[in-house]
């Protein structure tokens, strides 16, 4: 089974969010950067899961600069078995998808995972983007996924208030969340064997980007909290009527 | 088309987006919706925001602003390209009624089979789902366990909101995973949010913050929380949630 899986390097979820002065980029000062939790924790370990029971090749992709090798190496020593860059810095999710695409094309996975969303522009729309570029289905929000045989497979389906069973066959895409695997902590040997690991870097093909996040604003704080006597209920339903107008 | 595939549903938005010469193609910030998205945006050579929270600005350019970092910020995307796609983040937008007759075409396209087979759906009945409730209340690890759920369920029956619960409580199972609201949850902004024993973690914070109004109820006056909230309670929820029902059901009766 050929797995190809596709990570993105993300700020770490605790992180303090700032921009630059002009508000045009983030500001990375005190930031530490992180393997997207939904590529590296679900998308990637439930890879290698299936990788070990059926055999075959799980293959990380990501697109980006040399500053993201260090979350491919983490990558590796978890556990795939090679790594491949796309030299850029990508500005949209469609420049992205083809990409990815453009590589899965060339090289005929059975599998292409990822993660549900990037935690930093919150966007799922690369996983759909390669479907439709490789004309494949697209399971997007998986929660669940089980192989009865190398070709078929049943997945559980997050959706609005509830989940959905579907079943189809290789090759597809597939988005993945929380519930698909469970997060492995590379060990030594994991660490050790990563370095040597191939990680080849691949040049991208011309893509233009047609939605660019130009600016980004913080929200403004909210003004001090009303504390509200916890005897006095019926004065927080005065308030949230009367005031807030919510109810 | 029933059951719905975006694989499917894509080739005929695209033929009905030619024949009308569309330029705007607005979709709803659901799961399909997001992954109709996507691959409309791939097919059209498309620019496509997803999550998009404002009415787009067309004055220098079109913009489309959207949350992002969880929440944690708001990005103004430009668009350079003839199409764009965009799904609308629910609450977004209040409808109104102009009265005027929209008329509907029936366009005939001959559309793929489906390769995607769906075995069953199970879905919790009754409910508004969370991205769409405009009242949401909300539990934490303060209500101490699931068997203590009736009393945030009960105002929640009187607010007629839907119910959501932090991480900790998802992955402890006390509540389904869909009702995990958060970062790495589900992302929601509804008129009012009412969240009771959570102490307000930054990924919390993210998925909620986008919120009208903040209610938090927590005995411990320094959570967190407090800080993002618009009214506050420092007491016990469980005296405060009854008490909060009880006021909630006087109004509306007062009300008729």
């Amino acid at each position: 089974m050929k797995i190809l899986v596709c990570v993105s390097k993300t700020p770490d979820t605790t992180a303090k969010i700032a921009f630059n002065g002009a508000g045009t980029e983030l500001d990375a000062n005190g930031v530490q950067f992180i393997m997207n939790p939904y590529d590296e924790w679900y998308a990637l370990v439930r890879a290698i899961e299936l990788q070990e029971a059926f055999g075959g090749t799980v293959t990380l992709l990501n697109v980006g600069t040399e500053a993201n090798d260090t979350i491919i190496r983490k990558g590796l020593a978890i556990g795939a078995t090679d790594a491949i860059r796309v030299h850029a810095e990508p500005q949209s999710a469609l420049y992205v998808a083809r990409q990815i695409a453009h590589i899965a094309q060339a090289e005929g996975y059975d599998l292409i995972f990822m993660g549900k969303e990037t935690i930093d522009f919150n966007g799922a729309e690369v996983g759909a983007m390669v479907a439709e570029l490789l004309d494949l289905p697209f399971i997007s929000f998986a929660s669940k996924l089980t192989m009865p045989d190398p070709q078929t497979a049943v997945v559980l389906r997050d959706i609005e208030g509830g989940a959905e069973e579907l079943e189809l066959s290789t090759p597809f895409v597939l988005s993945a969340s929380k519930g698909m695997a469970e997060q492995r902590i590379p060990n030594m040997r994991g660490i050790m064997m990563a370095k040597t690991k191939p990680l080849k870097v691949a040049e991208p093909i011309p893509a233009k980007d047609l939605a660019v996040a130009a600016h980004f604003t913080l929200p403004s704080g909210k003004s001090s909290v009303k504390l509200i006597d916890p005897e006095h209920m019926e004065e927080l339903v005065r308030l949230l009527h009367e005031e807030a107008k919510v109810i | 088309m029933e059951p719905f595939d975006p694989q499917v549903a894509v080739v005929a938005v695209a033929e009905a987006v030619k024949a009308q010469s569309a330029q705007v193609v607005i979709l709803s910030q659901s799961a399909n919706g997001r992954a109709l998205l996507g691959r409309l945006a791939a097919r059209l050579d498309a620019g496509s925001v997803s999550g998009v929270n404002a009415l787009p600005a067309v004055a220098s350019g079109f913009q489309a602003a959207k949350p992002v970092f969880g929440g944690k910020a708001q990005a103004i995307y430009t668009l350079t390209s003839p199409i764009k796609v965009l799904s609308l983040a629910g609450n977004t937008l209040q409808p109104e009624q102009t009265g005027a007759e929209a008329p509907v075409e029936a366009l005939s396209i001959a559309l793929p089979a489906s390769r995607i087979q769906v075995r069953s759906v199970s879905k919790v009945e009754g409910t508004v789902p969370l991205p769409e409730a405009e009242v949401v209340v909300s539990g934490g690890r303060g209500l101490k366990g699931p068997e203590h759920w009736g009393i945030l369920e009960e105002l929640a029956e009187a607010l007629g909101a839907t119910t959501a619960c932090s991480r900790p409580v998802a992955d402890a199972g006390w509540r389904p995973h869909h009702e995990h609201v958060g970062q790495t949850g589900i992302a929601i902004r509804p008129n009012l949010y009412i969240a009771a024993g959570i102490s307000g973690a930054i990924q919390h914070l993210a998925g909620v913050n986008s919120s009208k109004t903040i209610v938090v109820i927590n005995k411990d006056p320094e959570a967190p929380f407090f800080k993002a909230a618009d009214y506050g309670v420092v007491g016990d929820l469980f005296e405060v949630l009854p008490r909060l029902t009880a006021a909630v059901k006087k109004y509306k009766e007062n009300r008729g």
